[in-house]
């Protein structure tokens, strides 16, 4: 058992469709050691995406492996990626959070239903969750969109972290709050990592949060943006 | 878990109008389908169970289907009366077994008169070989007595003994009314489902009675222990006969009778013709019945491939959280069955709330005899091929939705 939450070794990827504002991603070797927390931060373009998509298993990269908690998970079937994607990582992002029209609960419960968590007490968990991400019990049977901006954001942690995710990708979450709620968040979001040994990654353009972690990585020093071969290209 | 379908209703119901005109839609064209198709089987059912056991019928020359429309379910005029002695001479005849005599031309409120005897009541058998029953009272036994059919008893309110004027003509209204004659009712006969229902059954003397001179009329109403006179033509003459091996022999010797110009036709062969003659019209409803599912069809295909932009965001989420495309396919799926099984139910609710309500005024004005029962064998095979044609059209959104979603990534912008 290595330490490792997170290890990439060679990784290349270029889109094959090559989007315009990014060609691709190369990182030699990035590793990541189990609980610790890593802030990332980067222009839009540098690759920040990419990189999160790689890490949940919906991109492949083109070359070299993704290993996450000492599986390559590049070697896994497709279902078998989706599966280990839902027991293990946990996703909250800015833009694509919660489906809108489902109850909070129904949201919750999706994320247990794809990690095949089958455990009985999934609706106590989602009650414990709300109680300590201090949303309301009564707003368990309302529709996302009715709720703030605020609380869809802490909903969607605890949709993230009812499976017990050993890795939590955070991608941009704190655009849409304002100063004080912003850092009523990001206590939370320590909180919640010191209670649960996670991993964290925090991906984000306002490096003043970057005193909560214990590294912070400028995504172009990690990683070498294809960008001239794009100009190649086209 | 039970958690896929509620996410596929939710989704539903996030889209509702769309949603509503689409369900509306599938409702419409299965209800038509449905109709189109159950009507066909029934009104197939409903000829093939006037009659019964009947070898031959007799009338004057015309078309078979003709004959058959006329004599038997009372639609149309008959074209030419037959000699009453070619009658009484088919009765006699060695290989008959008995003869009904049917004689059209008059008419009560808006039901036709059938003049006959009372072998009508004994013989005629109707669906699977049921003989008539009277619900009240019983055959002729006097020259101006009346049977009623079972509808015509409810709708003109009629019970034995009421007193009853026969009409000359098939109109509802008729100028000559034979108002001296009072017809009085002796027996009701009990429902079958077949035009018999809706006829008035009165004796052959009596037809001739009321066309008789108004001072003849008098004088026989006065005495109604006269003799009644003697029936000179009659419509149609319903034959059965002793073994059926002889329908050939006795049709072709009647078509050939000197004495009268006769037809003879095998009611299944006129039945047979009908049905042909049916069978384009059937199969043009059909036809645009089928159609009409398509369309709405590809209207639910449309709405759900619309759908498939707006919920790209959706899409992600879902694979973000670990669907599998196949489980996104299986998503927009449900939707689509959804929609559909509750079209089926609610079509299946309209069309029998239309079929009991409707009823009575089918068999009054087409003769139509329809069950309100539409879980028949072939309704059912129906709505199970309507099912399966909805779980083929989506594949095309669902297969969109696999697509993307295999391409669809988390992204900030």
């Amino acid at each position: 058992m290595s330490t490792l939450a997170i290890n990439l070794q060679d990784i290349h990827y270029r889109h094959k469709d090559t989007p315009a504002n990014y060609a691709g991603l190369s990182i030699e070797q990035w590793k990541v050691g189990i609980t610790e927390r890593v802030f990332l931060y980067g222009n839009s373009g540098s690759g920040k995406t990419t990189l999160l998509n790689l890490l949940c298993g919906i991109l492949i990269p083109t070359s070299g492996s993704v290993n996450l908690f000492d599986n390559n998970i590049s070697t896994l079937s497709n279902s078998q990626r989706d599966l280990f994607r839902a027991k293990n990582i946990g996703v909250v992002s800015q833009k694509f959070n919660l489906i809108p029209y489902l109850s909070v609960l129904k949201n919750i419960q999706l994320a247990a239903y794809f990690a095949k968590n089958s455990r009985p007490d999934v609706n106590n968990d989602v009650k414990t969750l709300l109680n300590v991400l201090q949303l309301p019990n009564n707003i368990i049977h309302r529709q996302v969109n009715q709720l703030s901006v605020g609380q869809q954001q802490r909903v969607a942690i605890a949709r993230a972290l009812i499976n017990h995710p050993r890795l939590l990708l955070v991608d941009e979450p704190t655009s849409a709050l304002d100063a004080s709620a912003k850092n009523a968040f990001m206590d939370l979001l320590m909180q919640i990592c010191d209670n649960t040994k996670m991993t964290l990654i925090f991906v984000s353009h306002d490096t003043a949060l970057s005193h909560h972690f214990d590294s912070s990585l400028d995504i172009t020093t990690l990683s070498r943006t294809l960008s001239k071969t794009e100009e190649n290209i086209a | 878990m039970m958690i896929l379908p509620s996410v596929a209703w939710q989704s539903l119901l996030s889209r509702k109008n769309t949603a509503i005109l689409t369900f509306l839609s599938l409702t419409v064209s299965i209800v038509v389908l449905l109709s189109i198709e159950h009507i066909r089987l029934q009104a197939k059912e409903s000829f093939n169970r006037t009659i019964s056991g009947v070898d031959l019928i007799v009338g004057a020359p015309s078309g078979p289907l003709n004959l058959l429309l006329y004599s038997i379910f009372r639609m149309g005029s008959p074209a030419n009366n037959i000699n009453y002695t070619s009658f009484t001479t088919l009765e006699k005849r060695q290989l008959v077994d008995w003869a009904i005599p049917i004689s059209l031309g008059d008419s009560h409120q808006g039901f036709r008169v059938i003049g006959t005897n009372n072998n009508y009541f004994t013989h005629y058998r109707y669906g699977k070989k049921q003989s008539l029953k009277f619900e009240h009272g019983g055959e002729f036994s006097s020259l101006f007595n009346v049977v009623i059919g079972a509808d015509v008893a409810r709708n003109l309110n009629y019970n034995l003994g009421d007193k009853v004027v026969i009409a000359h003509g098939i109109g509802n209204t008729s100028f000559t009314k034979h108002a001296q004659a009072p017809f009085v009712v002796s027996g009701i006969l009990a429902t079958t489902g077949t035009p018999v229902d809706k006829s008035v059954h009165v004796s052959l003397g009596a037809i001739e009675a009321i066309h008789l001179p108004p001072s003849s009329l008098k004088a026989l109403i006065k005495d109604p222990e006269a003799i009644p006179p003697t029936p000179k033509s009659i419509t149609a003459i319903m034959l059965k006969l002793k073994s059926k091996l002889s329908t050939f022999g006795l049709q072709r010797e009647i078509n050939n009778d000197q004495t009268d110009r006769l037809m003879a036709v095998l009611p299944g062969v006129a039945m047979a013709e009908l049905w042909s003659l049916m069978a384009t019209g059937e199969n043009v409803l059909r036809i645009i019945a089928v159609l009409v599912l398509i369309s709405s069809l590809f209207g639910l295909t449309t709405m759900l491939l619309a759908s498939m932009n707006e919920r790209q965001t959706e899409i992600a989420v879902l694979r973000m959280l670990g669907a599998s495309p196949v489980t996104l396919l299986l998503l927009v799926l449900l939707e689509a069955i959804i929609l559909v099984s509750l079209a089926i139910m609610m079509s299946i609710v309209v069309l029998t709330l239309a079929l009991y309500s409707l009823e009575a005024w089918l068999a009054a004005e087409f003769g139509l005899f329809l069950s309100g029962d539409i879980f028949t064998m072939e309704l059912m095979r129906l709505i199970f091929m309507i099912f399966i044609a909805t779980l083929v059209v989506p594949l095309l959104p669902g297969i969109s939705a696999y697509k993307q979603a295999l391409h669809i990534q988390l992204s900030s912008t």
